[in-house]
């Protein structure tokens, strides 16, 4: 796969597997509106996930579609940051999880919407606006649970303590971001400025910088990942051609 | 029926109204005008129509598990997303009517608290499990279909709120039956193994299907009353013919093999003749004996429980807000 259908692959597969995860809350999430609204973020995801892996696929020759790359690769040849695989964990760790990423993906759809590659800012146009509201949604939770009870502020300050590692992975440039034309890197100071607003908002502090895991981009994930893969792909494995 | 009475009892109309009231509150309902919230309405009226919406309402929700339990497995994106927006629309139908109901003077945590703490009733047919991909087939094409069945004349039931319900929610209920349909068809074109699990599909969801019309007319006692005060608008029986002739033809459409050996065409009626369901089984799922009525309460209580802290801590926020404001005018 060359650097572009890479990158295609690289967006395709974060949506997807945050897509996955979020969909694991639907009928069990705190009250029903929350119920929906993460279906929402989930439904979104997966459409965008749709388009990206089918042009990922489109770039790489035509022979494989997105539903091929979504469930016919296995965890070695998955190119998510390792923040979106991580567990659902309780509500809490839910949206520390989508704060951290949903800020990023709006900065980095904002200005793939500028891209030179055509097709790259026609999906990104689409998505900024979804992916914005998540951002909305899952800032004002960090407000409402940091600010809330006792108990949802010590939850609050466990989660983001948890999803912390993951977040330097999400500006890691290299030479295929570079092909693409967007610098991760330059992204930060932007996230950087949003994350602490609404932690001052939610009077949280920000976590103490620590090491960053990584490794998603080359294929080295969690342990997770693969249980996430076996549950998504049972059908399409165990009944191989099939169509449904 | 999602809003079929599950009670089994005569519901005694114990207060007395004022005769007056009475009789223009029955002559509005006879002639097909709309109670509102605010308009005067016999009690038993009002407790029957809550425990009918509540119920209903329950139902959207309980009926979220079965569904719920194939979309991180879903063969494709295409059905996953599909199969999400479906569920997500099920939970929205529970929140209207929700809403619906807390305008005849009851709270949601109350409904709410009534279903967890066994007092309230849902569908039998979310007490049957989800073992292969076919059941959201089967699901979407038998239960939704059916559900629709019994909907579509409720756009046009006696209380207002609960007619705009239902009209938002048709909307959306013919989409979820097609899909279902759709899955179903897609495997009888697919290979034998899906076959196989269409037909098991067809097989086990069948009769739970028909048992959601309820009991036969002469064992429902409160038809009569439903009937007069148009919240019900044609009888358990009438509807489960109906069903029975639109669904047979669209079985045999794409080769599934109706589990009923009794089941014969009538060109006498006009209709299907078929075989008795088992009222056994199905007066034991309304006591709460189907096969995972334990699960799927279970699922409920504890995505209520584990949720309470976010409730509280939204609930706490939301004031902190409001008196910060006020402090602030
Ligand atoms: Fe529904
Ligand atoms: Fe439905």
């Amino acid at each position: 796969m060359d650097a572009l259908a890479t990158s295609a692959l690289r967006l395709g597969d974060d949506s997807l597997v945050l897509g996955q995860r979020l969909s694991e809350w639907c009928g069990h999430a705190p009250a029903l509106e929350i119920d929906l609204s993460l279906a929402n973020c989930a439904l979104d995801l997966i459409g965008q996930a749709t388009h990206f892996l089918g042009l990922a696929g489109e770039l790489e020759g035509k022979v494989r579609d997105a539903d091929t790359l979504a469930y016919r690769r296995d965890v070695m040849d998955f190119t998510n940051c390792l923040l979106v695989e991580q567990q659902n964990g309780d509500f809490a760790h839910t949206i520390a999880r989508q704060f951290l990423f949903s800020n990023y993906q709006e900065l980095l759809f904002a200005g793939l919407t500028a891209s030179k590659h055509a097709r790259f800012a026609e999906i990104a146009a689409k998505a900024v606006k979804e992916v914005a509201y998540h951002a909305k949604l899952a800032s004002d939770w960090v407000v409402r649970l940091g600010d809330g009870t006792d108990e949802s502020r010590t939850r609050m300050i466990a989660a983001l303590d948890w999803m912390w590692r993951f977040s330097d992975e999400l500006f890691v440039m290299d030479e295929v971001d570079a092909a693409l034309g967007i610098d991760k890197a330059a992204l930060r100071p932007a996230w950087d400025r949003r994350i602490d607003a609404a932690l001052a908002e939610a009077a949280l502090e920000r976590p103490s910088p620590r090491r960053g895991v990584m490794g998603g981009r080359a294929g080295h994930h969690s342990e997770q990942l693969g249980h996430l893969l076996s549950e998504m792909q049972f059908l399409q494995r165990s009944y191989p051609g099939a169509t449904w | 029926m999602y809003t079929t009475d599950l009670t089994g009892k005569k519901q005694a109309e114990t207060v007395a109204e004022d005769p007056k009231k009475l009789a223009a509150f029955e002559a509005r309902v006879a002639n097909d005008e709309f109670i509102e919230p605010k308009d005067w309405m016999p009690e038993a009226y009002r407790k029957t129509l809550i425990r009918q919406i509540s119920q209903h309402a329950h139902s959207e929700i309980v009926g979220m598990l079965p569904e719920g339990n194939w979309i991180t497995r879903a063969p494709n994106l295409r059905r996953k997303a599909i199969l999400i927006a479906k569920v997500q629309d099920e939970g929205g139908h529970g929140l209207y009517l929700y809403s619906a109901a807390e305008t005849l003077g009851i709270s949601r945590d109350e409904m709410t608290e009534a279903l967890h703490a066994g007092k309230a009733k849902y569908s039998t047919i979310f007490n049957y499990p989800t073992l292969t991909w076919a059941d959201i087939g089967a699901i979407g094409w038998l239960v939704d279909g059916a559900a629709i069945m019994n909907q579509v004349p409720l756009q046009r039931t006696s209380y207002g709120p609960y007619a705009r319900a239902m009209v938002r929610i048709c909307k959306e209920e013919s989409f979820h039956q097609r899909q279902g349909y759709e899955i179903m068809m897609a495997m009888m074109a697919g290979t034998p193994d899906q076959q196989r699990m269409a037909q098991d599909a067809m097989n086990r969801w069948w009769w739970p299907a028909l048992m959601m019309f309820g009991p036969p007319d002469d064992r429902s006692p409160n038809t009569e009353q439903s009937l007069r005060w148009r919240i019900k608008r044609e009888t358990n029986d009438e509807l489960r013919q109906k069903f029975v002739d639109i669904t047979t033809p669209q079985a045999e459409a794409i080769g599934l093999k109706v589990p009923d050996p009794a089941l014969k065409w009538n060109a006498k009626r006009g209709s299907y003749d078929f075989g008795e369901v088992d009222w056994e089984e199905f007066y034991a799922v309304v006591r709460g004996e189907g096969p995972v009525a334990k699960e799927r309460m279970q699922a409920r209580v504890n995505a209520w429980e584990d949720g309470a802290w976010v409730r509280d801590a939204a609930r706490a926020h939301a004031e902190k807000r409001a008196s910060a404001k006020v402090a602030a005018e």
